[in-house]
């Protein structure tokens, strides 16, 4: 085959993906650019371009503290997700005998399989008055009288916590079971404890599927919409939460346009930042 | 090909066309609240026309305006939408005139003719079907129901951490005007800056602001005991299981809500959807929506009592009408500059 000829085959193969690429994501995006720079004058949308609604975001507290409301859910989800994953993962990968583990995973995904509105609900349900956090909590004599668990911060991070821990348990198992237990051996070899070991190259090795996890989470957490409204009582909006309401009851197709690219934004600087520091190119 | 063959290939093509036809002649597109959604309340039209009635439920008049922005013309056929916003859609030029003497009006409610809303230069263009209040929604187990008979006990401080606010800003800024002493028509910008302290203070007190499932759900579990811009819509499907949810309209007033039924004026199929208009404000579709599976109201034609239980009249509070709606008042009807204050002021208040 010739060069050209191998050229031309080439294109051919990426020209579906390329298209797809471009009508699904560049094309929406670019869109989605050009109206934020648009602005909402009454019921009319003025074409722009201008900065308007992305000053009108940085300079009226109660939109940016929607932001910030989203990332510090945000980082507490993905430090907690991971806290609690990461034993579970490595209690599955080293624990578990082999034979079981496709079943220990299959249990602890098995909450995946009802939908995550309802489960959003049944959250509702389980950390309210009469609930069953409240009704154990009150039986084993820790609380006298129910505490206010849903409808707050708390009730958002455990929905969120629940959903998460599952995903970063599969990401950070894929990672544990592919790791030879000579490197263990031969820290030990050399004489490091167990912690050291772990500290020192379990950890290490290992990262690149935390950092996945956590991206993922940080990303899926950051744009969710679900979970703060229904667990979170209207107590505080998140930047989704606010980008809906300029969409289903002002119509400010703009302005819901600005907020979404400064979501973006925030998750693309995330995703620069996991790569330039912790080489997540190496996943 | 053998005998066998060419039948079994011939009962495929047949099963296949059969399959692919229409299960209806007709179909018809209807833009609603979830109210319609109930099978009951359209399957008694489709059977009696033979026809499909395809069904999308929206939130909010902007939200379904954006709709039918987005949409063909000829896509949707029926709108149902807030009585106070069919102004809006009239002057956007979606609806279409409606024959008045093919309306039942004539046996409606008085107040719920609201020709001034429903009709444009003499030519209507909508039909209310429903209506309600937004007032104060209570657990009587664990409120005193006199209480509930004055708006300022809910910033007595007795009630704590026991109220949700229903999350939507005309009802429950329009309850707030009341107890101000504004009236709703007279809302404007320099009222509403009357309203951000007693918000900002209601918000306090309150638990949580939550939409319909979601204030239900807390006045079903006991999480709150108040939901304030509740009503018959809210305890009503919830008066089964517990007798004890209950709703009253406190000295200060009520906001009465109600919703119009039209006909869009590019419907492709506009016969039919005068016909499914008809239905619905008919005594027995009127029996039927009031009673809907999503949300209970009262029927905006009075003949529909015939067709209620006494219960169901009862749930309702079919014989306190009148004086119900005599103190009620409309919601609010802000200019875009005003809606967008009243957000704003709503979103402040959520983040507090």
């Amino acid at each position: 085959m010739s060069p050209k000829a191998g050229t031309r085959q080439g294109w051919g193969f990426v020209a579906p993906a390329l298209l797809w690429t471009a009508a699904f994501f560049v094309a929406p995006f670019a869109l989605m650019v050009w109206l934020s720079l648009s602005r909402l004058e009454g019921r009319t949308v003025v074409p722009g371009p201008g900065l308007d609604n992305y000053i009108r975001f940085f300079t009226e507290p109660s939109l940016l503290r929607g932001l910030v409301v989203s990332l510090e859910i945000t980082a507490v989800v993905t430090v907690v997700s991971v806290a609690l994953a990461y034993p579970l993962a490595a209690i599955i990968a080293f624990r578990v005998p082999r034979r079981w583990q496709r079943v220990v995973l299959v249990l602890a995904i098995l909450p995946f399989w009802t939908s995550y509105v309802v489960r959003s609900y049944a959250w509702l349900l389980v950390l309210g008055q009469g609930g069953a956090v409240n009704a154990a909590l009150m039986g084993l004599g820790i609380t006298e009288a129910p505490l206010q668990l849903s409808a707050t911060r708390f009730a958002t991070v455990t929905g969120f916590v629940h959903f998460f821990v599952m995903l970063l348990t599969l990401t950070i198992y894929a990672n544990l079971v592919q790791l030879s237990p000579n490197y263990a051996r031969a820290a030990a070899d050399l004489g490091a404890g167990r912690v050291a070991t772990f500290v020192h190259v379990i950890l290490p090795l290992t990262l690149p599927g935390v950092v996945t996890g956590a991206f993922l989470t940080f990303v899926l957490c950051m744009g969710d919409y679900i979970t703060p409204q229904i667990l979170g009582g209207n107590r505080e909006l998140t930047l989704p939460q606010l980008i809906m309401m300029q969409l289903g009851r002002r119509g400010d197709f703009p302005m819901a346009s600005a907020m979404a690219v400064i979501l973006m934004a925030v998750v693309s600087l995330a995703y620069l930042a996991c790569a330039r520091w912790l080489r997540v190119e190496r996943i | 090909m053998t005998p066998f063959s060419r039948a079994l290939m011939a009962s495929t093509a047949l099963a296949t066309l059969a399959l692919a036809a229409p299960a209806w002649a007709q179909s018809l597109n209807a833009l609603v609240w979830c109210d319609h959604a109930d099978p009951e309340l359209v399957r008694p039209f489709e059977e009696a026309h033979g026809v499909r009635v395809n069904l999308r439920e929206y939130e909010g008049t902007a939200a379904g305006l954006a709709i039918l922005d987005q949409s063909r013309p000829g896509d949707w056929d029926v709108l149902v939408i807030d009585a106070v916003d069919v102004g809006r859609a009239v002057d956007l030029g979606l609806l279409a005139p409606l024959p008045a003497d093919a309306l039942p009006t004539g046996d409606f409610f008085p107040e719920l003719v609201m020709e001034d809303l429903n009709t444009r230069d003499g030519q209507v263009f909508a039909v209310t079907e429903k209506f309600g209040y937004n007032t104060l929604s209570f657990n009587r187990a664990a409120v005193d129901a006199d209480a509930m008979g004055d708006m300022n006990s809910l910033f007595s401080g007795d009630f704590t951490g026991r109220i949700a606010i229903y999350d939507y800003y005309l009802p429950v800024l329009g309850m707030l005007a009341l107890n101000e002493g504004i009236a709703t028509a007279d809302l404007d910008a320099a009222a509403l800056e009357r309203l951000r302290a007693p918000l900002m203070a209601l918000r306090a007190e309150s638990r949580l602001v939550g939409e319909v499932v979601a204030s239900q759900t807390a006045l079903a579990t006991g999480e709150v005991d108040i939901v304030v811009g509740g009503g018959e819509w809210l305890t009503a499907v919830l008066a089964e299981e517990n007798p004890d949810l209950d709703w009253t309209i406190p000295e200060q007033g009520a906001l009465l809500w109600a919703q119009s039924i039209a006909v869009l004026a590019d419907s492709a199929n506009p016969d039919l959807a005068l016909e499914f208009v008809r239905y619905i404000v008919s005594p027995e579709g009127q029996a039927r929506l009031a009673t809907s599976s999503c949300y209970w109201g009262m029927p905006a034609n009075a003949a529909a009592a015939a067709h209620l239980s006494d219960e169901e009249r009862a749930i309702l509070r079919w014989d306190q009408q009148p004086e119900f709606l005599a103190r009620a008042q409309r919601y609010p009807v802000p200019d875009a500059d005003l809606d967008a204050a009243m957000q704003d002021l709503w979103i402040d208040m959520l983040q507090q």
